[in-house]
C-alpha cells in the first residue's frame, strides 16, 4: 500500500523493527552536535522573542538624554544608543522582528511556491511552461534587488518587507517542488494510486506532497536564514521595520554613524543576526544529512 | 529595440549614461571580489578535502560557516571599525578610479571587495570540498596512486583538474550574488557604483533608472549563466561532441 511510504502514518506505528522515516531522521539529527547546537541557539532566540517583555531589563523604546551613547556597564550590559535607549533591550525586542520576518516571508513563499510547483510538475504541458517561464523571469533578477524594488514599491514597513521577501523567495520553492514532483510522479506507488482511481488533486496532495517534504523542509530552514538577512538588509536601508520599533538591521544603520564613539552599538545587533543565521544554517545542514535516504 | 533606456526623472541625465558611469566601478569591485573568493575558497576546499577529519578540515569548515552566516553589511561595518578607525590603515569610505591612482584605488576598494568575496569564498570552499572528496575516491585517482606518482602530483594534476569543473559552473552562478551584495556594500563604503545607483533610484522613486538598472542586472545575470555553461563545456572535453 502506498500509504506505507508516508512519514506521518508510518510514524504512528509502534513496531520497533520497522523504524519510521521521521523517527530515523530525528535519531540521526540527534547524533549531529552542530545541528543540536544550532537548535539550542535558535531556541534561545525564540524564547527571547516570545518572552521579551519578561526578560528585557528596560523598555526598548524609552529614550533618556542623560544616557546617550553610554558604554557597556553593570546597569546597561550592551551599552546605550544615540537616544539613550538600552541596546540589550533593543536586541531582545529586535529578535521579534527578525524571527517573524523569517518565518512569515518563508510561509508566504511556500504557500505560493509549493502549490504552483505541484501544479507545474504534475500537470506538465502548457501550465508547466507558463509557470516555469514566470519562475525564470523572477530568477533573472537577484533575490535582494528584487526584494528591495518590491519593498520600495509597496512602501516602507515591516509587513511590506515580509511580503517583498516572501515573493522574491517564491521562485526557488516553485523550481524545487516542480523538480521533486517530476522525480516522484513516475514512482510505482503514484502509479498504483492512479490505477485505483484517485483524482489528480488527491494524488498530488496525499501521495506526492508528503514524499517531497524533506527537501522542502531543508530549503525552508535555509530560506529562513536568507530571509532574516534580507529583512535586516531592508531595515538597514530603511525599507523594513520603522523607528522607533527596534530591528537589528535599523540598529546597525544607526550604529554606522556613531562607529567612532560608540562601537558597541554595532557589535551586538550584528552578532545577533550572525548567531541566528548560523544556527539556522547548522540546523539546515543537519536536517539535509538526517533526511538523506542514502545515508544510514 | 533602440537601446534607449530613457532619462532619469530626477537629475535629467540619460539612464544609459548613468549606467555607463557607475557600472565600471562595480565591475572593478566585483573582479577584485572574485579574485579574493577564488584565492581563499579553492585552496581551502582542496586542503579541507585532502586532510579530511583533521584540524585543517574543521578550520576550513568553520570558515565556510562563518562566511555564509555573516551579513555582509555587518562585516563591512566591523572592517571599517578595525582597519579605518582603530588602525587607520585604510580609508573608511570613498572611491578613487583605477586610472587616477592605482594605489589609492586599491586601498579604497580592498575592504568592500573582501566583504563581497568572503561570502563567495565560503560557498566555493564547500563546492570544492565536496567535488574533491568525490574525485579522490574515483578509479583514476587510485590508478594514479598505483602508478607510484607523488601525492602532490596525484592531487594537483589528477584530482583538482577534474574537481574544479563543477566548481567553475557553480562559482559563475554565484556571481549574481555579487550584484545583490554590491547594493549594501557600496552603501556602507559610500562607493558610487551600480549598487548605490539602484538604492538611490529606489528611494527617489526614479522609475526610469530603476527600470533600466533592473534590465541591465537581469541581462548581466543571464549572460553570466551562459558564460558558466560555455565554460563548463570548455573545461570538460566529454561534453564537446
Amino acid at each position: 500500500m502506498s500509504d506505507a511510504a508516508l512519514p506521518a502514518i508510518a510514524a504512528a506505528g509502534s513496531d520497533e523493527t520497522l523504524e519510521s522515516p521521521a523517527r530515523r531522521a530525528l535519531r540521526r539529527l540527534k547524533r549531529r552536535n552542530s545541528a543540536l547546537f544550532g537548535l539550542a541557539v535558535l531556541a534561545i532566540f525564540i524564547a527571547l522573542a516570545v518572552f521579551a517583555p519578561l526578560i528585557s531589563p528596560y523598555d526598548a523604546i524609552a529614550t533618556s538624554w542623560s544616557l546617550v551613547r553610554k558604554p557597556p556597564s553593570a546597569l546597561h550590559w550592551f551599552g546605550t544608543d544615540e537616544l539613550g535607549r538600552d541596546v540589550l533591550a533593543r536586541v531582545i525586542y529586535g529578535a521579534r522582528a527578525s524571527l517573524l520576518a523569517g518565518l512569515i516571508s518563508v510561509s508566504i513563499a511556500m504557500s505560493i511556491g509549493v502549490p504552483l510547483g505541484l501544479l507545474a510538475g504534475y500537470r506538465g504541458g502548457l501550465v508547466d511552461a507558463l509557470i516555469s517561464r514566470l519562475t525564470d523571469a523572477m530568477l533573472a533578477c537577484p533575490f535582494l534587488i528584487l526584494a528591495i524594488a518590491l519593498a520600495a514599491f509597496l512602501g516602507p514597513s515591516l509587513g511590506n518587507a515580509m511580503i517583498a521577501i516572501g515573493v522574491s523567495a517564491t521562485p526557488v520553492f516553485i523550481r524545487l517542488t516542480r523538480g521533486q514532483v517530476m522525480a516522484v510522479k513516475v514512482e510505482d506507488y503514484v502509479e498504483a494510486a492512479r490505477a485505483i482511481g484517485n483524482p489528480p488533486w488527491r494524488i498530488a496532495l496525499v501521495h506526492i506532497l508528503p514524499n517531497i517534504l524533506p527537501p522542502l523542509l531543508v530549503q525552508a530552514t535555509l530560506s529562513i536564514a536568507a530571509a532574516i538577512i534580507a529583512e535586516a538588509a531592508l531595515s538597514f536601508l530603511g525599507l523594513g521595520q520603522q523607528p522607533p520599533a527596534p530591528s537589528w538591521g535599523s540598529m546597525l544603520n544607526a550604529a554606522q554613524r556613531f562607529l567612532t564613539n560608540a562601537p558597541w552599538m554595532a557589535i551586538w545587533p550584528g552578532l545577533a543576526i550572525f548567531l541566528v543565521v548560523l544556527s539556522l544554517n547548522l540546523l539546515g545542514d543537519g536536517l539535509r544529512d538526517a533526511l538523506d535516504p542514502r545515508e544510514r | 529595440m533602440s537601446g534607449d533606456l530613457g532619462e532619469s526623472l530626477r537629475i535629467k541625465v540619460p539612464v544609459r549614461e548613468l549606467i555607463a558611469q557607475k557600472l565600471p566601478v562595480t565591475l572593478q569591485l566585483a573582479s577584485m571580489a572574485i579574485v579574493i573568493a577564488f584565492l581563499i575558497g579553492i585552496p581551502a576546499g582542496i586542503i579541507s578535502a585532502v586532510k579530511k577529519g583533521t584540524a585543517w578540515d574543521y578550520g576550513a569548515n568553520l570558515f565556510a560557516l562563518w562566511g555564509i552566516s555573516t551579513p555582509n553589511f555587518w562585516l563591512g561595518i566591523m572592517l571599517i571599525f578595525f582597519f579605518s578607525i582603530k588602525l587607520g590603515w585604510l580609508p573608511a569610505s570613498g572611491y578613487v578610479p583605477l586610472s587616477e591612482d592605482w594605489r589609492a584605488s586599491l586601498s579604497s576598494t580592498i575592504m568592500p571587495a573582501f566583504v563581497l568575496g568572503n561570502a563567495i569564498a565560503a560557498i566555493l570552499m564547500r563546492h570544492t570540498r565536496s567535488a574533491m572528496l568525490q574525485v579522490l575516491e574515483s578509479d583514476y585517482v587510485r590508478t594514479a596512486r598505483a602508478k607510484g606518482l607523488s601525492e602532490r602530483s596525484v592531487i594537483l594534476k589528477h584530482a583538482v583538474r577534474n574537481a574544479l569543473t563543477p566548481v567553475i559552473t557553480l562559482g559563475a552562478l554565484e556571481l549574481g550574488t555579487l550584484l545583490s551584495g554590491a547594493v549594501l556594500t557600496e552603501q556602507i563604503f559610500t562607493i558610487p557604483g551600480f549598487g548605490k545607483l539602484i538604492v538611490d533610484a529606489v528611494f527617489n522613486r526614479d522609475y526610469a533608472v530603476v527600470q533600466g538598472v533592473v534590465l541591465v542586472t537581469a541581462t548581466i545575470y543571464i549572460t553570466l549563466n551562459l558564460i558558466a555553461d560555455i565554460a563548463y563545456i570548455l573545461v570538460n572535453p566529454r561534453l564537446r561532441g
